[in-house]
């Protein structure tokens, strides 16, 4: 099967790949995914209490080069938003902007879904009330 | 985890390096989907593209003497490799083919004595699509298990068989795990059991010594392009004294092959096939040696070299040239991506619709994950040391740098028990 230049790309350049200090007050945690399926992402945030900004964001993932890419993609789009553009990002976004085939589409939902459990995570943890348009995806 | 790692510097695959003297990319190791056709292979068949065009079936010219004469001669040559006489060899276009043809054509011809069928989970498609078509006109299909090295039990092959039981059909050797099956000792208990014994001999023939006398087989698929042969040629052996076996012809119209093949045979391709089993009977023992020698050593590499890796299958009973092995945490797919210049297996089915990994390793209790974290290196014929050097070296980089990505392996580095966590799957 042949893959984007786009996930090529993320593959053999993952951005942001790390781990926050996942007690930390600022820092939300997102673990989506399962062994079984073949793909595990962990996203993590940390977000200015001031201004709700997601100032950082680190993420691991094991899976397919698409998976990771589409979690490294992810971190990169939710860097600089705050928690409610975060928020925004759907995983038809990833779709276009990495062209994945439909058998890869589950890939960007688990980012999706990534993306939604740590904000969740977050928010629990700094008593932030959820909305019915965060809840967290799974 | 109080430490912010920030290795956003990650490169996962990046060939800048010059190659090692005599490793030229791309390098094929997936010998057990198919085989580079052998150069001698290919000079033995030129001749039957062109000038000796014949029909093997003409019996009133040297046109088609000359292609009957080319076509007996590899009928010999094949019989030879197997132990089996030439009469007892039926062409056909590969192994699918010779799977069918054998078990529709036992179950057909043998419908009277019996309705009941034995194989195993981890045939190839071609015998498990064939008993489940078979089960849907009414045969009853037992589907043995394996254990968890991938061998059936003799004591559940014994129990199986019951008084309407007319044909067994196991492998001889796996296509994915390259474990090899006591053949013998299941022909010896299918012959005192009065039943008839079919083996998938794709992986083995030429591979490893295969005699249908001391291994007691009665029918027998075999394929060309699994031995440096050509595509499109296949054989089926069928004994022809004790017992004597029948087969109900699947193709009809000529008669061609003992009535149980019509169509006009295939002479070039079955020329191939005639020197790759000759090819294969002078060279195996040395080549069994040699690329037993390099799974060996690629093996014990990976296993200095990495952590949390494990072979699939028994390695006392196992191919020469397979080894598959799984690098836990990291999933097969995304290995493969950043070895692209490799032509290996996965077996992760990450692009299939059901994100189901392979039955066959299911079937020996692999869990899941570490299904998808398996790879099949399949050394052949052509593969070198510099190679196999080259290839280990790639894969093990890889592998750490993607362990590097792999939340699993962090996790479990940390000392989390990893079936402890309530995952969502999705």
């Amino acid at each position: 099967m042949a893959y984007s230049d786009k996930v090529v790309d993320h593959y053999n350049h993952p951005r942001n790949v790390g781990t926050l200090d996942k007690s930390a007050a600022e820092v939300g945690t997102g673990l989506v995914g399962a062994p079984e399926c073949g793909d595990v992402m962990r996203l993590q945030i940390r977000v200015n209490p001031e201004t709700n900004v997601i100032e950082d964001a680190k993420f691991k993932t094991f899976g397919c080069g698409s998976a990771i890419a589409s979690s490294s993609l992810a971190t990169e789009w939710v860097k600089g938003k705050t928690i409610d553009e975060a928020l925004a990002i759907t995983n038809t976004d990833i779709v276009k902007e990495l062209a994945l085939p439909p058998v890869k589409i589950h890939c960007s939902v688990l980012a999706e879904d990534a993306i939604r459990a740590a904000i969740g995570d977050w928010k629990k943890k700094n008593n932030v009330a959820e909305t019915a348009s965060v809840a967290v995806a799974h | 985890m109080s430490n912010e790692m920030s290795n956003s510097g990650v490169v996962i695959s990046e060939s800048s390096a010059p190659l090692p003297a005599g490793v030229t990319l791309p390098i094929y190791m997936d010998n057990h989907a198919t085989t580079p056709m052998d150069p001698r292979v290919l000079d033995a068949m030129l001749p039957y593209f062109g000038k000796v065009f014949g029909n093997a079936a003409s019996r009133n010219h040297m046109f088609g003497w000359e292609a009957e004469q080319a076509v007996e001669k590899a009928r010999e040559q094949i019989a030879k490799l197997i132990g089996a006489t030439a009469k007892e060899i039926i062409f056909t276009s590969g192994a699918t083919e010779s799977n069918n043809l054998a078990l529709k054509g036992i179950a057909e011809m043998y419908r009277e004595r019996g309705n009941h069928i034995i194989t195993q989970v981890t045939e190839h498609k071609a015998v498990l699509d064939t008993c489940k078509k078979l089960e849907k006109q009414g045969y009853r299909v037992t589907y043995l298990p394996v254990q968890a090295d991938g061998l059936i039990d003799l004591e559940d092959l014994k129990r199986a068989i019951d008084d309407k039981t007319i044909l067994v059909s196991i492998m001889y050797a796996n296509n994915e795990i390259g474990v090899i099956q006591p053949i013998a000792e299941i022909g010896k208990l299918c012959h005192e059991k009065g039943v008839i014994f079919h083996t998938d001999a794709v992986q083995a023939v030429g591979k490893i010594p295969v005699d249908v006398q001391k291994d007691n087989i009665d029918v027998l698929s075999l394929s060309g392009h699994k031995i440096y042969g050509p595509k499109g040629v296949g054989a089926l052996y069928v004994r022809r004294r004790n017992p004597r076996v029948q087969i109900s012809e699947q193709i009809n119209g000529g008669g061609h092959e003992r009535g149980m093949r019509s169509g006009t045979l295939n002479v070039p391709g079955i020329v191939g096939l005639g020197a790759a089993c000759e090819i294969a009977g002078q060279e195996m023992e040395a080549e069994a040696k040699r690329e037993k020698e390099l799974r060996d050593y690629m093996k014990a590499k990976f296993e200095k070299a990495l952590d949390y890796v494990h072979v699939n299958g028994n390695m006392d009973h196992h191919l020469p040239g397979n080894l598959n092995m799984s690098f836990v945490y990291v999933e097969g797919e995304s290995l493969l991506m950043g070895i692209n210049d490799i032509a290996v297996s996965s077996g992760s089915a990450c692009t299939s619709a059901t994100l189901e990994p392979s039955y066959v390793l299911k079937a020996l209790g692999l869990g899941d994950d570490v299904a998808h974290s398996s790879i099949r290196f399949g050394f052949g014929r052509f593969n070198t040391k510099a190679e196999i050097d080259y290839v280990s070296d790639k894969v093990i980089d890889v592998v750490l740098k993607l362990r590097e990505l792999s939340p699993l392996y962090e996790m479990v580095k940390e000392g989390i028990d990893l079936t402890k966590i309530e995952w969502a799957a999705h």
